[in-house]
């Protein structure tokens, strides 16, 4: 695959649009709150992608570490939007099987996606269990202290929500959605 | 009476943000606003769906756009979250024909239809910033809050990339309620940045870093209290404080509350139908102080006792 087949992909994706615009200014890395743990910054893995180089992007873990704050988004004078790039690297890394195992985000967010999966919405304490059971179960203790708390406070449903027949429809819609996509 | 379909989201309908969603139904109805919530609603998918399916997220998403539409009215929804994430998809499909048409023939499956642009997704703040309602809202103050000094904690995504109500560089709306119940609103460093987010389970020492810098830049000011438009950043701020302080070992005591809960308490109404109990830093003993005196029934009494109990029990452990 070279350069251009990597561009043309991210930039067909929606929010990928305007990756050819940037100007490598740096605004986005400098704007970042998370840039310091990423192992290329936002300017550089968009200088990386650019460049053709697929795997090494699609691998590391800089889109993972990217809150969504969209600071990078409102400052950058060429309206690349970084951030939304960043969606769109985490998508295409996902879909090859490349995603990070330097960072526990993504398994977060399939933990995420899967309680939406089931129940159309998100049951927070499930979601949380199930994650950690997935990467570390001992970070459940540490999480203890402030699940007491918000389950004293009445802000821990212990169940999922009950909401009739949502989780059925959802699950029927992200089956026409899978379909749709693949023909 | 002005009609909305209600976005209530899922951590402000029965998660951690459960607050949020009593006290806006609460002054929604002494403000001549009608919520109607969207029946069978779903979740909106927000960053983690997007960031894993693309195409799967926007259908997900739009469905709730379908739901709404069908009662053509605006949409409003409290979180900021699913604010951005709808009028995201919203913007998408507008800009994208092939995706709006791709995202119906999902849709269709169960008798929905969306168009981009069909209605309008606004925020909570941005509604109660409406001329007509803020004026009901002056005319319904009750409490006088002269005095009470309130840090507006904007967050990121309700200002973020902006979809018209709010300047995103220097945003003013929270301001402007603040000011509209009489309190005074005291600007800090750190009013937009992010709290992390859902880092906060999968990197706490992340998340709980940025969080410190933010109540460290509110402690900077003299403000009581802060105000947040956002179920995410209320969680990370309230129910993480202890959390911070453990780890950082700073002594952050400063409650957190929704930015309809002091509308609320301005306009006079009780605690419990703000849902004030369900702070975890309590932001009780700051409002008593503008609130006249009344002796709790024994149940109330006997709940904050246990909790107080509990908090200082864990507090002697943690010594």
């Amino acid at each position: 695959m070279s350069a251009a087949d990597f561009i043309r992909e991210v930039s067909h994706l929606p929010g990928g649009e305007a990756i050819a615009e940037c100007i490598q200014c740096g605004t986005c890395s400098a704007s970042c709150p998370n840039v310091g743990l990423m192992e290329y910054s936002p300017r550089k893995i968009i200088a990386m992608a650019r460049a053709g180089m697929r795997e090494r992007v699609l691998q590391s873990n800089s889109m993972w570490y990217c809150v969504s704050c969209q600071l990078c988004s409102l400052r950058c004078p060429k309206d690349v939007k970084p951030s939304e790039i960043m969606h769109v690297l985490e998508s295409l890394s996902i879909k090859y099987g490349l995603d990070s195992k330097r960072t526990r985000n993504p398994a977060m967010y399939k933990a995420f996606v899967d309680s939406i999966k089931n129940y159309g919405r998100i049951y927070e304490l499930g979601f949380m269990i199930k994650f950690c059971l997935k990467t570390n179960p001992f970070a459940l203790f540490g999480l203890m202290s402030v699940g007491i708390d918000l389950f004293l406070s009445g802000r821990l449903a212990l169940t999922p929500s009950k909401a009739g027949d949502t989780g059925q429809k959802v699950r029927a819609l992200l089956q026409r959605a899978h379909a749709v996509k693949e023909a | 009476m002005k009609s909305y379909s209600y976005f209530p989201g899922c951590s402000c309908s029965e998660g951690s943000g459960i607050a949020y969603d009593i006290s806006t139904r609460e002054i929604a109805r002494s403000l001549n606003i009608e919520l109607l919530e969207i029946e069978g609603w779903n979740c909106c998918g927000t960053t983690p769906y997007e960031s894993l399916e693309e195409f799967e997220s926007t259908c997900l998403a739009a469905r709730n756009l379908g739901l709404a539409a069908q009662r053509n009215l605006d949409v409003v929804t409290p979180c900021s979250a699913c604010y951005l994430t709808l009028n995201k998809v919203d913007q998408r499909l507008t800009q994208h024909p092939w995706l709006e048409a791709k995202v119906n023939r999902v849709l269709e499956g169960e008798g929905l239809n969306y168009h981009g642009g069909q209605i309008r997704v606004r925020h909570l703040v941005d509604i109660l910033l409406d001329k007509d309602t803020l004026e009901v809202l002056r005319s319904k103050i009750k409490r006088k809050l002269t005095g009470l000094k309130v840090a507006p904690y904007y967050g990121c995504m309700l200002v973020r990339p902006g979809f018209g109500f709010e300047n995103p560089r220097r945003p003013v709306s929270l301001h402007r309620l603040i000011e509209a119940v009489d309190a005074e609103p005291v600007s800090f460093a750190l009013q937009a940045s992010c709290c992390g987010g859902a880092f906060i389970i999968s990197e706490p020492d992340v998340a709980l870093n940025l969080i410190r810098r933010i109540l460290a830049s509110v402690k900077e000011t003299d403000a009581q209290c802060i105000v947040t438009p956002c179920p995410l950043c209320q969680t990370n701020l309230d129910a993480y404080q202890g959390a911070v302080n453990t780890k950082f070992g700073t002594e952050f005591n400063i409650p957190v509350l929704f930015v309809s809960q002091l509308i609320g308490f301005a306009m006079g109404k009780g605690f419990g139908g703000l849902a004030m109990e369900k702070g975890i830093v309590s932001p009780m003993e700051l409002l008593r102080s503008y609130s006249p005196k009344r002796k709790p029934g024994l149940y109330p009494a006997l709940y904050f006792y246990l909790r107080n109990f509990y908090s200082y029990a864990k507090k002697l452990s943690r010594d």
